[in-house]
């Protein structure tokens, strides 16, 4: 096989830069382990697209964080992507928070987001009525949004797919090959790939990946976030992010809204060492609890409907870093992209693109870009009439198969077949938030084997929940 | 969109649905339709292919299918109407409103409505069992109907957390199948469901039940590969030190019902905090005066034959509601749980000084050896029965004349004998 340009990774900013890339007289092929496209990190975070008021003043992360924000008013236009600009609110409880606003205020204008502003302690129980009523006051960083972090991923996958991008799943990078001071192909599970360039956004693995061109003077130690969602019909709830003010050892514990009316409440930082440990913890989801406690007391942990696990590809030293090497041409690895990624991928295609063109990639522009994707028609946020006639055209949307977040038969097959479409139950549930709800699948996970094996023509042993293993039935009965 | 008219509508065609639209059409109303979005009728019942069922109904032993199929046939002789594949998806004040992939929505006015919506089961997350989560965890009843309707084999190694009914039902029928099931592990010192399940499905299979122990870890990555039993301390607090990793491939989960209230609670209709159905009086209607409700979605229950009851006494004041024919809901008693009583159903009684027969059920908070069980009207004792042996697991029943009533004060009282 031969291709332009490899990308390594389908997370949010793989795909990210595989649209940009898109636009340009490019042959792009994005090789990624995984059976689905979504990434690992991108498909287990808190879904909130930062203003960037808390980077570290100067750095690229500060930069590509800025430059992104603004941007998603667009993106989520041309992308149909859920997503709502809720704001998010920074409570000081105690006077030693207090005093520290001051501080926080001012590295955000170092960070030239300049819209952040005080709050009274009236204004932020007016605002926000569940906060710990003992708020003394609080900044409100109004850009601060939620999005949707699957369909975001989708949606650039799916969009550079339209514009010719090839997707390779389940097919992992072993090795790339050099010659002459030039990437020479990527060697793979599924065969080698000469290439002229090579992008690694392995993320977790990029120090694996540097380390086959013999450039790794980092690690990636994981550091795992743990978080819980509640129904949405808890009795508490918040409307804006609630971030904690940061200590010295710490970021804290946020509680905020998803797009779908949830409550998502979390991340802890725990450094680890293997890159795969996703699982759930007593000690941390305690901690948790302990935490938003103090800023959200009422919440009802009680409706909690899931708890999960990410891991953050945390760069040792820290940093986000974009490295080019002038003994390697066509090789351009990224690192650090460890808690702002999901935001900041909409500004790193961008910025790889230009970062090419600056090193002689001169692929004119391509003149029949489609600009945009549209996503699966969601049957439960319409009008009673709008489903009435979707209906009579598509008797398939008369048929509810996850009935926690009214999702019908029409929609898993939308999400089985356009491009790059599920081939698992976890690949359906975050196309189209089938098993989502509160009986978290229980009632919708035989109907999703059915239709899945159905529509793939497989028999139900065959369906799998994620990966390959993960079976959920073992044969027929008898 | 199509309108649909009828005097009582019933959601759901569950055992519940199905007996309360008997006793709509028995008290006299014309129309009684019910909405199912299965493809059959049965509920529940349908993967419930195991006997047990209509012991005190019957007075015979019984399958589910065979038990919901004599109420079917008498729906159905009766001239109840059945709509299949159809969804309830919202109680408005204009009309219900209704979907099926063959009619698209429909709005249904009709003169009461019957919520028979059933359950759903708890899952591990209500429970936040922590650890990787990997295929191969399920609930108790998922795994059921994927055996028992869609003939599919869950597991070769079960381990089943919870000494619920559902969860000891399948232990038997998972070993039928030729599978192990490593331990029933139970956290609390009582059984959660019926003695006669754990003797008729654990003891005689010589299924381990570990009483006092629970799941702290599950591990595996793709599908389960074990899972951890600790014994827990008086609190219910896992102790570290008596871990245990069992290798399996399957956990099922017995942990508890959920009364299926998603229309209730978007109806605004009143919903108990305890058994997070909707407040009931004894006619089974609910706070919206048009609305009965029945069965497991009013309270979990355990045995089908009390389901059957419940809902023929929610079908015939619906049909009186219907009709014009129903006391208005005046002077309101609210029945207090008093010591060790969790919760009692219907939790109102309409006082309307005519009498009549009050049936009330409830559960104990505790387990208890030789109680008597009192109803008191002021400090005045209206009814008391003895029992050898009160259970979480097993639901009571007392019954008494609305005319004893005196006070506005109505307490369920659980008191030990005196020695
Ligand atoms: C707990 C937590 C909370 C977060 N909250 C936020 C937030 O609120 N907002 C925000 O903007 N960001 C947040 N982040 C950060 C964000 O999720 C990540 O920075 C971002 O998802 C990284 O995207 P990515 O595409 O680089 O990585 P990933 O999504 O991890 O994708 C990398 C892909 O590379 C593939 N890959 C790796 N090695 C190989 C190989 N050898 N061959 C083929 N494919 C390979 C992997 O399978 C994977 O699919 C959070 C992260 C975590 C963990
Ligand atoms: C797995 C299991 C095993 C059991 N074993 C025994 C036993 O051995 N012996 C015994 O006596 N009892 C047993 N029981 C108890 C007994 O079966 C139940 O108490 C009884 O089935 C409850 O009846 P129901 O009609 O309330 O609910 P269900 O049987 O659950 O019926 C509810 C119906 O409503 C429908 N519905 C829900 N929402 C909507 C909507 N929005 N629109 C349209 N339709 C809707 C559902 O599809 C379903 O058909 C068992 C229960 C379970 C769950």
């Amino acid at each position: 096989m031969k291709t332009d340009v490899v990308v390594i990774g389908a997370g949010a900013v793989g795909c990210a830069i595989a649209r940009e890339l898109s636009k340009y007289e490019l042959d792009i092929t994005v090789v990624e382990k995984n059976e689905d496209i979504g990434g690992d990190a991108s498909k287990s975070n808190s879904a909130i697209i930062h203003t960037g008021y808390d980077a570290s003043p100067g750095s690229l992360e500060s930069e590509l964080v800025v430059a992104a924000n603004p941007m998603y008013d667009k993106i989520v236009r041309d992308l149909d992507v859920h997503f709502e600009p809720v704001g998010a609110i920074l409570p000081a409880i105690t006077d030693e928070q207090l005093e520290q606003l001051p501080a926080i205020k001012d590295k955000a204008m170092r960070n030239r987001v300049y819209d952040v502003e005080y709050l009274t302690r009236e204004d932020v129980l007016r605002m926000e009525p569940e906060i710990n009523p003992e708020v003394r006051a609080a900044l409100y960083i109004p850009r601060e949004s939620i999005i949707d972090p699957f369909v975001l991923v989708q949606a650039y996958a799916e969009n550079a797919y339209a514009n010719g991008v090839h997707f390779l799943l389940s097919t992992k990078v072993t090795d790339i090959r050099t010659g002459d001071g030039c990437v020479q192909s990527v060697i793979t599970t599924g065969g080698e790939i000469e290439t002229k360039w090579v992008i690694n956004a392995a993320a977790l693995y990029c120090d694996e990946i540097a380390g086959m061109v013999g450039k790794r003077c980092y690690d990636v130690v994981p550091r795992r976030g743990q978080f819980y969602i509640l129904d949405k019909n808890t009795s508490c709830k918040v409307k804006h992010i609630v971030l904690p003010i940061p200590t010295k050892t710490t970021k804290g514990r946020l509680m905020c809204p998803t797009v779908h009316g949830n409550m998502l409440i979390g991340p802890t930082a725990e450094d680890l060492d293997d890159k795969s440990a996703t699982e759930t913890t007593a000690d941390g989801l305690e901690s948790i609890r302990i935490d938003v406690e103090k800023l959200v007391p009422r919440v009802n942990w009680r409706d909690a409907i899931t708890q999960y696990s990410g891991l953050r590809p945390n760069r040792v030293p820290e940093g986000l870093h974009v490295d080019t090497y002038e003994d390697l041409n066509g090789y351009i690895n990224l690192s650090g992209v460890r808690s702002t990624g999901l935001t900041l991928s909409v500004a790193m295609g961008k910025y790889v693109a230009q970062l090419m063109i600056s090193l002689g990639m001169n692929a004119p522009f391509k003149k029949n870009f489609v600009e945009k994707r549209k996503g699966i028609t969601r049957f439960a946020d319409l009008s009673v009439e709008q489903q009435a006639s979707l209906i009579e055209k598509q008797p398939l949307y008369g048929n509810i198969v996850c009935r926690c977040e009214t999702v019908t038969e029409q929609e898993i097959l939308d999400a089985i077949h356009r491009p790059l479409g599920a081939r698992s139950v976890d690949a359906v549930k975050r196309r189209v938030r089938a098993g989502t709800g509160r009986c978290q699948a229980g009632f919708c996970t035989p109907k999703v084997i059915e239709i899945l094996a159905r529509e793939l023509k497989m028999p139900a042993s065959e369906i799998m929940k994620n990966e390959k293993g993960s079976y959920y039935v073992v044969g027929d009965m008898r | 969109m199509q309108k649909i008219t009828c005097d009582v509508l019933v959601i759901g065609a569950g055992p519940a649905g199905l007996a309360a639209s008997i006793a709509a059409k028995q008290e006299g109303a014309e129309k009684v339709l019910i909405v199912e979005r299965d493809e059959s009728i049965g509920g529940i019942l349908q993967q419930c292919i195991h006997p047990g069922f209509g012991l005190s109904y019957f007075e015979e032993e019984l399958t589910g299918p065979e038990y919901y199929a004599r109420f079917a046939d008498k729906a159905l002789e009766l001239g109840v109407e059945v709509l299949l594949n159809t969804m309830v998806l919202d109680i408005g004040d204009t009309g219900v409103v209704c979907m099926s992939s063959k009619d698209g929505l429909s709005i249904i006015e009709a003169g009461s409505v019957v919520l028979a919506m059933g359950c759903r089961e708890r899952t591990r997350f209500q429970l936040t069992i922590p650890g990787s989560r990997p295929s191969g965890v399920f609930t108790a009843g998922t795994a059921q109907r994927l055996m028992n309707r869609e003939n599919a084999m869950v597991g070769r190694r079960v381990v089943i957390l919870g000494s619920g009914d559902i969860g000891m039902i399948m232990a038997r029928r998972i070993t039928l199948e030729g599978a192990e099931v490593i331990a029933v592990v139970e956290l609390n010192d009582y059984l959660a469901g019926l003695t006669r399940n754990k003797v008729q499905c654990l003891d005689d299979f010589e299924i381990p039940l570990l009483m006092k122990h629970t799941v702290t870890d599950i591990k595996g990555k793709k599908r389960v590969e074990s899972v951890t039993v600790c014994e827990v301390d008086a609190e219910n607090i896992p102790i570290p030190e008596t871990a245990v990793e069992y290798p399996c491939d399957t956990l099922l989960l017995s942990v508890g019902l959920i009364p299926e209230n998603e229309l209730t609670h978007k109806a605004e209709i009143e919903i108990s905090p305890i058994t997070n159905g909707p407040v009931v009086n004894q006619y089974m209607q609910t706070s919206r005066e048009d609305v009965f409700a029945c069965g497991n979605v009013v309270h979990v229950n355990d045995l089908v034959d009390n389901v059957s009851l419940e809902s023929e006494r929610a079908g015939q004041c619906a049909a009186k509601y219907a009709l014009g024919r129903l006391k208005k809901a005046e002077d309101v008693i609210q029945v207090q749980p008093g010591r060790n009583v969790r919760y009692i159903c219907p939790q109102e009684i309409v006082n309307s000084g005519d009498g009549g027969e009050i049936n009330l059920y409830f559960r104990v908070t505790s387990p208890e050896e030789k109680v008597r069980i009192l109803v008191k009207t002021g400090d005045k004792v209206i009814v008391q029965k003895r029992a050898l042996r009160v259970n979480p697991g097993e639901m009571e029943h007392i019954r008494f004349d609305a005319k004893e009533i005196t006070s506005p004060d109505l307490t369920v009282e659980v008191m030990k004998e005196a020695i």
